[in-house]
């Protein structure tokens, strides 16, 4: 178990959204302000962290054939708990994510470690894979949400600081409405992830340069 | 309820309030499966099909089920359930009956179980409050709504072949791109009402 190599992967080379491009509806729907970010990314986490450990308990057990079915079970029970919690305690939030909260249910992202990593892998794994994948995620959201809070709305930080207002940076009038609206979802996340694609095949290059200098 | 708010959702699940390019919903299909005109639209009306069905069974499952049992809060786990085994049962008929349709649509099927578009269609319904005719007509719709815009897309992908763009945008970013572009066409349908 490597739990260094573990994190890395969740945050930069496979990165749930940026490389592994799972999970886009939320990424792109609900990253208007920093608190909507902030909520989603803890709440795919702690949802994740949750089936990855269940799933990886059960494994022996569930039957290959209707594996699927089993894990969206498992999956649709832990997002209700989280939805009820939400719906209780942050009620804000449960408004301004909607129907994207039931929705984790079907983000590829939690059904895709549970098939490829938590079904076959020992509890503690799983575990920190959850963290690892779920920590990726929650970054990718606040970086989109701090680029089309602040470009579009011209502000830092809504639903959060100065009484979910968030704090004005660029005066008003001038923010470009656009990066707030779809448009700006799909434009913000296609340019970040080319952004992504230029600096890993980058340091590739710079990693056979050296190899190339050392032989 | 009237024949006008029976057109308004109509209209609105397919050109203002599109379930893709206005709502987020069903983008992972969406990038998929967008690649050729023809699977596009094969999946397009899977997706037209199995949405259709899943509001008529998860609006009786609501309303004969889950209320009276006053178990409304188990809304998403039911629903999950629902589709899962409808999009099973759907492929065997299929198979079964009529096999020309089956091949046709046979690969995206399974796939439709796991599109949010489905359960997001199921989960609006309740949340707005749609009586059963409603709730047929906005999950055709939105599934007709869905079809235009993949449709679209592939159509504008299979161009972006012979285009040229930075190579960091190769594959994904400049389809994400394309597809903000075509998403802020559909804006120019916001606000319209026709009755």
């Amino acid at each position: 178990m490597n739990i260094r190599k573990q994190f890395k992967d969740g945050l930069i080379t496979q990165n749930p959204v940026l490389v592994q491009l799972l999970g886009m509806c939320s990424v792109l729907a609900i990253t208007t302000t920093l608190f909507n970010g902030i909520g989603m990314g803890v709440s795919v986490t702690v949802i994740l962290i949750c089936s990855n450990v269940v799933i990886s308990l059960l494994r022996k057990v569930i039957p290959q054939n209707i594996r699927i079915a089993a894990y969206i079970v498992v999956i649709a029970g832990f997002v209700t708990m989280v939805d009820l919690l939400i719906q209780a305690f942050l009620p804000d939030l449960s408004d301004s994510l909607g129907v994207f909260i039931p929705l984790i249910v079907v983000n590829c992202i939690i059904l895709g470690r549970a098939e490829a990593f938590a079904s076959k892998n020992s509890i503690a794994a799983s575990a920190i894979d959850g963290l690892a994948q779920g920590i990726g995620y929650t970054v990718v959201l606040i970086i989109m949400c701090v680029i089309r809070e602040l470009l579009g709305n011209g502000t830092f930080g809504g639903g959060i600081l100065n009484g979910g207002l968030g704090i004005r940076i660029i005066p008003e009038g001038y923010p470009a409405m656009l990066l707030v609206l779809p448009f700006g979802g799909f434009l913000t996340l296609g340019v970040l992830i080319a952004f992504v694609q230029w600096a890993l095949k980058r340091s590739e290059t710079r990693g056979k340069k050296t190899e190339e200098v050392a032989k | 309820m009237s024949i006008t708010s029976i057109l308004s959702i109509a209209l609105g699940a397919i050109l203002v309030e599109n379930f893709i390019l206005v709502k987020f919903l069903g983008i992972c299909p969406f990038m998929g499966v967008s690649k050729k005109m023809d699977t596009a639209l094969g999946m397009g009306l899977a997706v037209v099909f199995v949405m259709g069905l899943a509001s008529i069974f998860t609006w009786l499952v609501n309303e004969y089920l889950l209320v009276p049992l006053g178990l409304a809060y188990m809304q998403t786990v039911a629903y999950i359930l629902v589709i899962a085994a409808l999009v099973q049962f759907v492929e065997m008929f299929l198979r079964k009956t009529i096999p020309t349709l089956y091949e046709a649509l046979g690969i995206y099927l399974p796939l439709i179980t796991t599109n949010c578009a489905v359960l997001g269609v199921a989960l609006l319904n309740t949340q707005n409050g749609y009586n059963f005719i409603e709730s047929v007509v906005y999950g055709i719709t939105g599934g007709l709504g869905f079809t235009v815009a993949i449709v679209l897309f592939a159509s504008v992908r299979e161009r972006l072949e012979f285009a040229e763009y930075p190579e960091a945008f190769e594959g994904f970013p400049i389809a994400l791109v394309s597809a903000g572009l075509i998403s802020l066409a559909f804006m120019g349908f916001s606000g319209l009402r026709v009755w």
